[in-house]
């Protein structure tokens, strides 16, 4: 009965639910990825306790499985007696868009400046590979300490900051495909048949760098929430009342001997957060650039 | 009769320009309308970059000098836009690879309708089955199925139709094919060979039509021009040329081709090498390679010698090889 579907090696049941290149999705990391963007987007609905609230009278409460905690504060309070749980989605909210703002901002960017030059070649390219190798020359820690002093903090300040340090990893990516996909036949056909450059640039060479550019952008998420969390840590990212794990982290270093969970928390979720999105993207890369031109 | 195309001086170099190497040399070529000109060399004779020239799709580097004049225009002169608005229109070309010349990311409707749109941006709005219209001009099977498909799921013939199709959707008066059928089988190359006639017929194109395929030539041209380290040494009518080679290398050339007598098959091939472009010698570049070389091929160059009506060749035994 089963004769054919076994002459053929795998069945069409099995074939169906046979994984291609990159082997198995991450599906612990993907969940992960898609809870912390549904706190992000969603966490206020399901929260009731507001991320700031004081309460003096429930100061450095232990989460709800240790002696002494409550069930009003799921995962303990802080020094101030506000709710951790409330605090990290709140950080996931802050955390997130601050990452997904400066890689869109940045990719784009990256994308414009990196399609010119690697499409129009000669001066242009010249001058903005120069600008990018520069951008990439300095420590990116160092680079964003320095916008930072010269910017100042906050929310928009940050996002531009880490704008002017993941831009140019884009650019440089998107001129070096580009380079290649320009020597393609069909970009000389879509010349021959009358086409004009903007209309090659953008119909026939940037649909085709897309997938390496998703797939490092899919990466970056991980990096710029280090970056984000680790600017909060030192001072010069997201300042209070806004609430960042970087930030939290810091403000519980202090307590760490004796409330552990100020401190545990906010790490543990950054550790999550940047794992989960690296292994997707690493996922990603392998199924989509088997290469490893990034 | 006017030409539709009067190439002057066509001169395409490369590299430094202390030491240029000159990958089309001092060409004079008229095509005139409707006609099929068939140009034929080995590799490295400078056919495609003479195409690429006359498109001028050559990378930057390239030194092109002389004059190409094309229904009263000169395209050497003319700026990119005003260049890119005659390509695809009135002047169109069908690449050499059809597997690697279509975008993997979109379907075949898909780009027949681009080219189409381009065409119609004066006149026009879109037609509905427009390119499916286009692909049947050029008897693709199935039309209705291929404008849905992607480039991968076509053969090399099926996808060398479509773009045949693409390059004469707008009737263009002059349609410049390099090795159109090199990348495909044999039973294939026939069939794409007589669309080019159709196309004659219908559209009323001139065709410029590259190839080292002499057999494909000689059923499909009025004329051939046999070039040689990018310098045209013979220019005639088909039929007298294939009847009656004037130049060494044209006889040699048409010797090559394996002929089958009896049980046997011959081939003779061209003695030597194609010479280094970027170290010509002085006189004849086939001298070295010629059987009927004398003093003078290896020193001067050859000037041009009108054997017959619109027969032309350079060759310093012209007189003597008739």
């Amino acid at each position: 009965m089963s004769a054919t579907s076994e002459g053929s090696g795998l069945g069409p049941f099995r074939r169906r639910f046979t994984w291609g290149r990159g082997g198995r999705p991450p599906i612990v990391a993907t969940t992960i990825c898609v809870i912390l963007v549904i706190a992000a987007l969603a966490g206020r609905n399901f929260i009731t306790l507001a991320p700031d609230e004081v309460d003096f009278t429930a100061i450095l409460t232990p989460p709800v499985w240790i002696e002494g905690g409550s069930w009003e504060h799921l995962l303990g309070t802080d020094q101030l007696g506000r709710d951790m749980l409330s605090r990290l989605v709140a950080g996931a909210r802050i955390s997130l868009l601050t990452a997904c703002a400066a890689v869109i901002a940045g990719g784009t960017i990256g994308i414009a400046l990196g399609l010119t030059a690697g499409y129009l070649g000669g001066l242009a390219e010249a001058v903005i590979m120069r600008v990018v190798d520069a951008f990439l020359a300095l420590p990116f820690i160092l680079m964003a300490l320095a916008f930072v002093a010269a910017l100042g903090t906050g929310v928009g300040n940050i996002i531009i900051v880490m704008v002017l340090t993941n831009w140019a990893r884009y650019a440089r990516l998107v001129r070096s495909e580009v380079v290649l996909i320009k020597q393609r036949d069909f970009v000389l056909l879509a010349r021959v048949a009358g086409l004009n450059r903007r209309a090659i640039a953008l119909r026939h060479i940037l649909p085709n760098v897309l997938t390496s550019i998703l797939v490092l952008a899919i990466l970056d998420v991980g990096r710029a929430i280090i970056l984000e969390s680790s600017l909060s840590f030192l001072g010069l990212g997201i300042q209070p009342p806004d609430v960042s794990w970087g930030l939290t982290l810091a403000e519980g270093r202090t307590y760490m001997t004796v409330a552990w969970w100020l401190t545990l928390w906010p790490g543990v979720a950054i550790v999550l957060a940047v794992m989960s999105f690296n292994a997707v993207g690493e996922w990603l890369k392998a199924r989509f650039d088997p290469r490893g031109q990034l | 009769m006017e030409p539709l195309l009067a190439i002057r001086g066509l001169n395409v170099r490369f590299g430094p320009s202390e030491r240029p190497v000159p990958a089309v040399a001092d060409v004079d070529l008229d095509v005139a309308p409707q006609e099929i000109v068939g140009i034929a060399g080995e590799s490295g004779s400078g056919k495609s970059t003479l195409c690429g020239a006359i498109m001028r799709t050559l990378v930057r580097t390239a030194r092109v000098s002389g004059e190409v004049m094309f229904s009263g225009r000169s395209l050497l002169t003319l700026n990119d836009g005003e260049m890119a608005r005659l390509r695809g229109r009135e002047l169109s070309m069908v690449l050499q690879n059809p597997m690697t010349s279509l975008d993997p990311l979109y379907t075949i409707g898909n780009q027949v309708e681009e080219v189409l749109r381009e065409r119609r941006r004066d006149g026009a709005g879109l037609r509905p089955g427009g390119a499916i219209e286009v692909l049947r001009r050029v008897h693709l099977t199935a039309p209705e199925l291929r404008v849905r498909q992607y480039p991968h799921q076509l053969s090399g013939g099926m996808r060398q139709r479509v773009l045949v199709g693409m390059a004469t959707a707008a009737a263009p008066k002059l349609l410049i094919a390099d090795e159109p059928t090199t990348a495909l089988d044999a039973s294939i190359q026939d069939e794409i060979l007589i669309l080019f006639r159709e196309l004659r017929e219908t559209a009323g194109s001139a065709v410029i039509i590259v190839t080292h395929d002499l057999s494909a030539i000689r059923r499909l041209s009025d004329r051939v021009v046999v070039m040689y380290a990018g310098r045209i040494v013979e220019e005639g009518p088909t039929g007298e040329v294939f009847r009656a080679p004037r130049h060494p290398y044209t006889r040699a050339l048409l010797a090559s081709l394996p002929r089958i007598e009896g049980d046997e098959v011959h081939l003779e091939p061209i003695p030597g090498q194609v010479p280094d472009l970027a170290s010509l010698p002085p006189g004849c570049a086939f001298a070295a390679r010629c059987p009927v070389a004398k003093d003078i091929c290896r020193g001067q160059r050859p000037p041009e010698s009108v054997v017959a009506d619109r027969h032309r060749l350079f060759c310093w035994r012209a007189e003597e090889t008739a």
